[in-house]
């Protein structure tokens, strides 16, 4: 195929994922809309007015950039699993195999259709916390930078999950038992200085922690850990993983006798 | 032109089965081509391996010269496959799936959506182009299937069980629109359980039982093999037993009704003399089974396990 075809190509499984995602939009883009708005109502303004300041912000300050994160991470993820293994369950991901595209391509528009999604909704939630708190990017390129690494990362990780998956539930209890105790416990709610030395350390274990602070800290300035360590680590960690699909399409592991 | 060759192709799935033995085979670019075969004989397999769904163990396979190892690529361009289950999203509209197919192959939107619109009208689905497809009836999703095998204009078109569950109005229309595409140069390999539809359609064929290929010659030179034929005679005056006739084997089916197997080297006209001297008439005549059936069962029951170990 020439570049062009494979330009083409590409475009077609975007085209495709975010047909598919405003398609069911009462699944994809409402629910995180409603649960962020609700930790904006129950965390930032009932709660967080006892909190006080964390990190020298307003507690909905403070938790606005973890949770527009999360969104971003939940749903890049929830993207690619669920339409990769539907697809994988239809059988139709058999019309792209017989097709000329490279797993390249195949894999790029899959990863980039869970990155529109994980953007839309980080977008929404964005628009949903202006209503709540200011927000003023310290640093917007680095900001944008991160929430597309993360985005893209985790877009990766539902691939993953979704080549090995047999099984719907193989799909929810990666969500479930994994990805959503990293997420809550990677410095959302709190700063890891408010944590006691042992939970502090134990904390640095976890990736999404240094995600979450490198946007926190392109939104206020302020982070736990050191931003470029972290985005150093994103970007290697991101393409490891984008060479292990690559690699896993390949093969046709999960998907080709 | 050789429009496909296979090359000493062998499977061996992970649980351990051998769906592949070391097979070659050549299809010739226009041929109508028919790969027939008993269940879980390989021809899936075989099928498969060429639409690159299945990893082949060994062997290598080209299409129109391109290999499908080194020229993944090319090779697939050349290829339409038709698959035996329905494999498209039972929730999209008609239209987009031909389409978005299109855009796999790299064919701009535009252009993607003519080729779609000329093979859905070709096909008598051009009024349900903006139906989910779970709403079509069986036949419509097969055809569906063969306008999405056909919208990047392969060269080579593989049908895997086409006209299975089709009804016999919709497999006749089916079976006119295949020949039309042969008659306009696309080469076309199709397995099937209906043996008449390999009879009157494909020049060329295959057959092939437990991964080997134990026949590959022109439909001609198939039918000339067969050195028996069974007729089924239905009488005036039912019988009491099936008369001995010189050099026929004749079984009672019921009382108005005998089979008589005719080797190759007697005359009909024979059964008719014998059975007139019996005082026997016989009022309409037909085949047992089509010839490529009888055929395909004593070629496939000569390759049975307990036989071949005999």
């Amino acid at each position: 195929m020439s570049l062009q075809e494979q330009w083409v190509a590409f475009l077609t499984i975007l085209t495709k994922e975010i047909r598919r995602f405003l398609r069911i939009w009462p699944q994809t883009l409402l629910p995180p809309a409603i649960t962020m708005a609700l930790y904006f109502v129950i965390f930032g303004n009932l709660i967080g007015s006892r909190v006080g300041e964390v990190g020298g912000f307003d507690y909905m300050q403070y938790i606005v950039p973890g949770l527009i994160m999360m969104s971003v991470i939940q749903n890049s993820y929830g993207n690619v699993v669920s339409s990769f293994f539907g697809t994988k369950f239809q059988h139709s991901i058999e019309e792209m195999l017989v097709s000329p595209m490279s797993s390249l391509v195949i894999l790029s528009g899959f990863v980039a259709g869970g990155v529109a999604r994980g953007l839309a909704v980080g977008a929404i939630v964005t628009c949903l916390a202006l209503f709540f708190t200011d927000l003023r990017p310290e640093h917007l390129w680095l900001t944008l930078l991160v929430v597309l690494l993360t985005s893209v990362l985790f877009s990766l990780a539902g691939f993953i999950n979704a080549i090995f998956a047999n099984s719907f539930d193989d799909i929810s209890i990666i969500p479930t038992f994994v990805l959503t105790p990293l997420t809550y416990l990677g410095g959302v709610f709190y700063s890891l200085d408010q944590l006691s030395e042992f939970w502090r350390g134990v904390s640095l274990l976890n990736p999404v922690v240094y995600m979450v602070n490198t946007f926190r800290y392109g939104i206020l300035g302020v982070s736990d850990v050191n931003v470029w360590i972290s985005l150093g680590a994103i970007v290697t960690i991101t393409a490891g993983m984008f060479c292990f699909c690559l690699w896993l399409l390949q093969r046709g592991v999960g998907i080709r006798h | 032109m050789t429009a496909l060759s296979i090359r000493h192709l062998s499977k061996t799935y992970a649980s351990g089965v051998q769906a592949l033995r070391d097979i070659s085979l050549d299809v010739e670019k226009g041929e109508f081509f028919a790969l027939l075969g008993p269940n879980g004989a390989g021809k899936s397999t075989t099928i498969g391996i060429v639409s690159s769904l299945v990893n082949a163990t060994q062997g290598e396979v080209t299409v129109f010269g391109h290999s499908l190892e080194r020229e993944r690529g090319l090779a697939k361009k050349l290829i339409g496959v038709v698959p035996q289950e329905f494999n498209f999203n039972q929730f999209e509209k008609v239209g987009d799936i031909v389409v978005t197919q299109a855009g796999f192959y790299g064919i701009p939107r535009a252009r993607a959506l003519q080729q779609a619109e000329k093979y859905l009208r070709k096909l008598g689905l051009w009024e349900k182009r903006n139906s989910q497809a779970r709403q079509l009836s069986g036949g419509m999703k097969r055809r569906l299937m063969i306008a999405r095998a056909l919208v990047h204009e392969p060269e080579l078109l593989i049908l895997d069980e086409p006209t299975a569950g089709v009804d016999i109005e919709l497999r006749r229309s089916m079976w006119d629109f295949l020949t039309e595409l042969n008659g306009q140069g696309k080469t076309i390999i199709l397995t099937t359980h209906y043996l008449e539809e390999a009879e009157s359609l494909c020049r060329r064929i295959a057959i092939i039982d437990h991964g080997t290929i134990v026949e590959n010659t022109d439909m001609k030179s198939l039918l000339e093999k067969l050195q028996v034929e069974t007729f089924i005679l239905d009488l005036a005056q039912p019988v009491s037993a099936a008369p001995v006739l010189n050099g026929f084997e004749v079984r009672l089916r019921d009382p108005r009704t005998l089979e008589v197997a005719v080797p190759k080297s007697e005359a009909l006209n024979s059964v008719f003399q014998q059975l007139a001297a019996h005082d026997i008439s016989v009022m309409s005549m037909r085949n047992k089974a089509n010839r490529l059936e009888e055929l395909f069962l004593r070629l496939v029951e000569r390759n049975l396990p307990g036989e071949a170990s005999a």
